[in-house]
């Protein structure tokens, strides 16, 4: 093995009851390194993670570690650490219950002469390193009382202070904003100068240019070769992810239109929700793609609950279709004509036992009332249409929905909210953790949707998506909606906008 | 240093307190004629209850973890049978106390593999169990057997034994002095309560099992074992529920079927009442033992009274139950919305 070599896995192959999620990978990771894994949703890239971290059993190949006589198999997250592999995952693998001190060493308690563990040292000793990652939290506390960003970093931390040669990083900064993420850049290229190799899955490609060195490319499960970033611009990378050319990152947007004239679809004055958005008022037109801009926590999600009756209004009146409505909950909602796919896809979404066939119609049931069963037939077509029409990769329609990749799983959601067939549709983060084909995809399919005549209103933390989409946009700021932008819309202006000050 | 904000869960525990010393004073003012204000009221309260609280030790133990034990009742009732028909046939005291333990940790581990390893829901598993004491209760003897003093001198010597209090007693109206007194039981109580505290507070395995009871798929991720550690929270119920069965037996000196029936329902309501979430991941023993004073307490008050029917503790058992759900989910509502 090379000098500077910590990890190599050699023809990894594993299958999954249908689908060959891996056949024949290679990845080889070395010291000081930031490594790029990339790949498209479905090309097993999560899959690999989990065989080297000891929670799938592949089948075949062998992984080595320096420092480490023969091949090295691990069958525990435990055997993973114990070899020097920490990993960091997407949904935060922390347990909210206990303080953020104890999240950072359960398990390694520094131990007391007694024999209990020391609570003073361990107090004192996760203190130091927050503040070192210059994160100002007190450790004592619960973590449940943070936001979802800092338990991302309190997980990071927990990983980096377990003293590991290699470090996983699975699209940790999905739910951080941007300073945070920069806060992540800074800590990963902390590590890096102490030699620490750093495995790194994003789905945003300006953040593989920003910190990695070497790019590993996988595709439906292939190998298909490591690169350095040099060599690998960005439209080859997603060339290399999606196995063709693309047109993807092009303008997607057709010439602007005007659509203040036409008919009045939502209208809200003085809408709020008492503690998340304060009274706001807005009008949306029929066909428009409305976009809401703003920081993570700045009441984004929150302005479209409100509306939606997720979060009931507490004042305000709101008028759809130029009447005037009382949404006490979404059902309300739904009978109005609209939908709301929800940003938490893992506690508001999916039913992960429950099949993609059922899972898609789900919504349209409820609408239906639950003693109106649909037909078989009608289920299977319904099922059918969306699956083919979203491209679904699925080994049928009868799967059972927690089998899928992240990405396909949000497809799932959004078609079972094309299934009521809402004149209003709500989508929260749809393109959140899924990679950049299928945003393309789910970008082109909001646009066609309006063109239909229906009005979607999209939420995302990515400004340029947004940018492409929509032909308006409201910006929220601490819960109140402070701008409105119209016209012709730019990452730059939209930025402003957020950050405050003159436009 | 920085002031701590009290955390809700401290609140709960705070409240189940409060809750106990109302009643209790309640209890004194409404009965002080009738010696609810005697020291040795509150003692019997702890020699009626030493079993029920190692008991809901062990189960406050295993809902942490989110799970539930419904067998300890039975087995009380067989660690009672067994200690019954064990003296009459003549064996000692102290070897049928290690057969009762050692019957506890075999207990324990075959519940906890199949609910650690085989991934079995708990509540099924120990329904099983629960089955399986009462039915062997029966099997080694379907008649009631008293312990008595002819048959193991040294058992009847324990659960006789007084120790006595140098403070709180009082002048009987024959003029004698009542000196309070504790048993020995309350004493084998108050020690696993202690130990139980300072393992759930200050070892690996008690924060382990708070972590699983937090969220199971992190401890997993957080390389806790999380199997053996749940396996090892059923044998410590079992154990415990082992030592609480001879504190028990010590009280009733004697083994029937149809002893200690419902046991598991009082100790899960105690735990509950103590501030313990059936969701796991919250709670302590402290709670727990004031959940079963205050069980305890209500029973008191009732057999004061003397005029009640002797179901009226379990309306206010019903009541205390849903007073204390509300309570903590209108917590969770608001550190929901605190967010």
């Amino acid at each position: 093995m090379d000098q500077d070599v910590v990890l190599t896995a050699r023809g990894i192959t594993m299958t999954f009851p249908g689908v060959k999620a891996l056949s024949n990978v290679d990845f080889t990771l070395r010291k000081g390194e930031i490594h790029a894994l990339m790949g498209e949703n479905g090309a097993g890239k999560s899959t690999l993670i989990k065989c080297l971290t000891g929670i799938n059993d592949y089948e075949a190949g062998e992984m080595h570690i320096a420092g480490i006589e023969g091949p090295v198999k691990n069958h525990s997250t435990r055997d993973a650490q114990n070899v020097g592999i920490s990993t960091v995952y997407q949904e935060v693998n922390l347990c909210p219950n206990l303080s953020v001190a104890e999240n950072l060493f359960i398990g390694r308690e520094p131990m007391t002469k007694f024999g209990t563990i020391d609570r003073k040292s361990y107090n004192k000793r996760s203190q130091k390193i927050m503040d070192d990652l210059g994160i100002s939290v007190d450790v004592t506390q619960n973590l449940e009382n943070y936001s979802l960003a800092i338990q991302q970093m309190v997980a990071i931390a927990r990983a980096v202070d377990m003293d590991c040669k290699v470090l996983i990083l699975d699209e940790p900064t999905s739910s951080l904003d941007e300073e945070e993420v920069e806060k992540l850049f800074k800590v990963m290229r902390m590590l890096k100068e102490k030699g620490v190799g750093i495995i790194f899955v994003t789905h945003f490609l300006e953040q593989v240019y920003a910190v990695c060195d070497k790019i590993t490319v996988l595709r439906n499960g292939n190998f298909v070769g490591e690169f350095t970033v040099e060599e690998l611009p960005r439209v080859k990378l997603v060339a290399a992810m999606m196995g063709k050319d693309l047109d993807d990152l092009a303008e997607i947007k057709g010439e602007s239109v005007d659509y203040s004239k036409s008919e009045m679809e939502i209208s809200a004055k003085g809408l709020a929700h008492v503690g998340t958005v304060k009274p706001f008022d807005l009008d949306i037109h029929k066909g428009e793609v409305i976009g809401v801009g703003g920081l993570l926590g700045s009441g984004r999600s929150e302005l479209a609950r409100s509306i939606y009756g997720a979060d009931r209004a507490n004042t305000g009146t709101l008028k759809v279709k130029d009447k005037e409505v009382k949404i006490s909950q979404p059902i309300d909602a739904m009978n109005l004509g609209m939908g709301m796919l929800p940003d938490d896809r893992k506690a508001e979404g999916i039913i992960g036992d429950l099949t993609v066939r059922e899972n898609i119609i789900l919504a349209l049931q409820a609408k239906n009332g639950m003693f109106k069963r649909l037909p078989k037939a009608k289920q299977d077509e319904i099922a059918d249409r969306y699956i083919d029409l979203l491209s679904i990769k699925t080994a049928s329609k009868e799967t059972l929905i927690k089998q899928l990749s992240g990405g396909n799983q949000q497809k799932c959601i959004l078609a079972r909210w094309l299934a009521t067939n809402p004149d209003f549709l709500i989508l929260d983060e749809p393109t959140r953790g899924i990679d950049v084909g299928t945003k393309t995809e789910i970008q082109k399919l909001i646009l066609k949707l309006a063109g239909e005549g229906k009005t979607v209103m999209f939420i995302s933390s990515e400004i340029a998506e947004m940018v492409r989409t929509c032909n308006r946009m409201v910006i929220m700021r601490d819960g109140e909606k402070v701008n409105e932008l119209d016209g012709d819309l730019t990452e730059e202006r939209v930025m402003k906008a957020i950050a405050g000050g003159e436009e | 240093m920085k002031t701590r904000k009290m955390n809700s869960n401290t609140v709960l525990l705070l409240i189940t307190i409060a809750l106990f010393f109302v009643l209790y004073g309640g209890g004194c003012i409404a009965y002080s004629g009738k010696g609810f204000t005697h020291l040795q009221t509150f003692l019997n309260i702890l020699i009626t209850n030493a079993g029920l609280i190692c008991v809901a030790c062990g189960l406050t133990v295993v809902m942490l973890t989110a799970g539930i034990d419904i067998s300890v009742g039975s087995l009380v009732a067989m660690d009672c049978m067994m200690l019954a028909v064990g003296m009459e046939k003549g064996i000692g005291a102290v070897p049928m106390c290690i057969l009762i333990i050692v019957t506890g940790v075999v207990f324990g581990l075959v519940q906890g593999f199949l609910i650690g390893y085989l991934n079995i829901q708990p509540f099924i598993v120990t329904m099983a169990g629960m089955f399986f004491g009462r039915g062997m209760t029966a099997v080694i003897c379907s008649k009631q057997v008293a312990i008595t003093e002819a048959m193991n001198s040294t058992f009847y010597s324990w659960a006789n034994a007084k120790i006595v209090l140098p403070f709180g007693g009082y002048m009987n109206n024959k003029g004698k002095y009542m000196a309070p007194f504790l048993r020995v039981e309350v004493v084998i109580a108050l020690i696993v309560l202690l130990l139980t505290f300072l393992m759930l507070r200050y070892t690996k395995f008690g924060r382990a099992l708070y972590a699983i009871g937090g969220s199971e798929s992190s401890a997993v991720m957080m390389g806790l074992n999380v199997k053996r550690t749940k396996m090892m929270a059923y044998v410590l119920s079992s154990v415990l529920t082992s030592i609480g069965g001879i504190c028990f037996c010590l009280n009733t000196m004697s083994g029937s079927v149809q002893q200690a029936l419902g046991f598991e329902m009082d100790a899960i309501s105690s735990a509950v009442i103590g501030g313990t979430l059936l969701t796991g991941g919250v709670g302590n023993v402290i709670g727990t033992f004031f959940g079963v004073l205050i069980n305890g307490t209500i029973s008191s008050i009732v057999k004061t009274n003397g005029k009640l029917a002797s179901s009226w503790p379990n309306i206010l058992t019903a009541a205390l139950l849903f007073l204390f759900i509300v309570i903590q989910s209108i917590f969770a509502a608001v550190r929901a919305k605190k967010k």
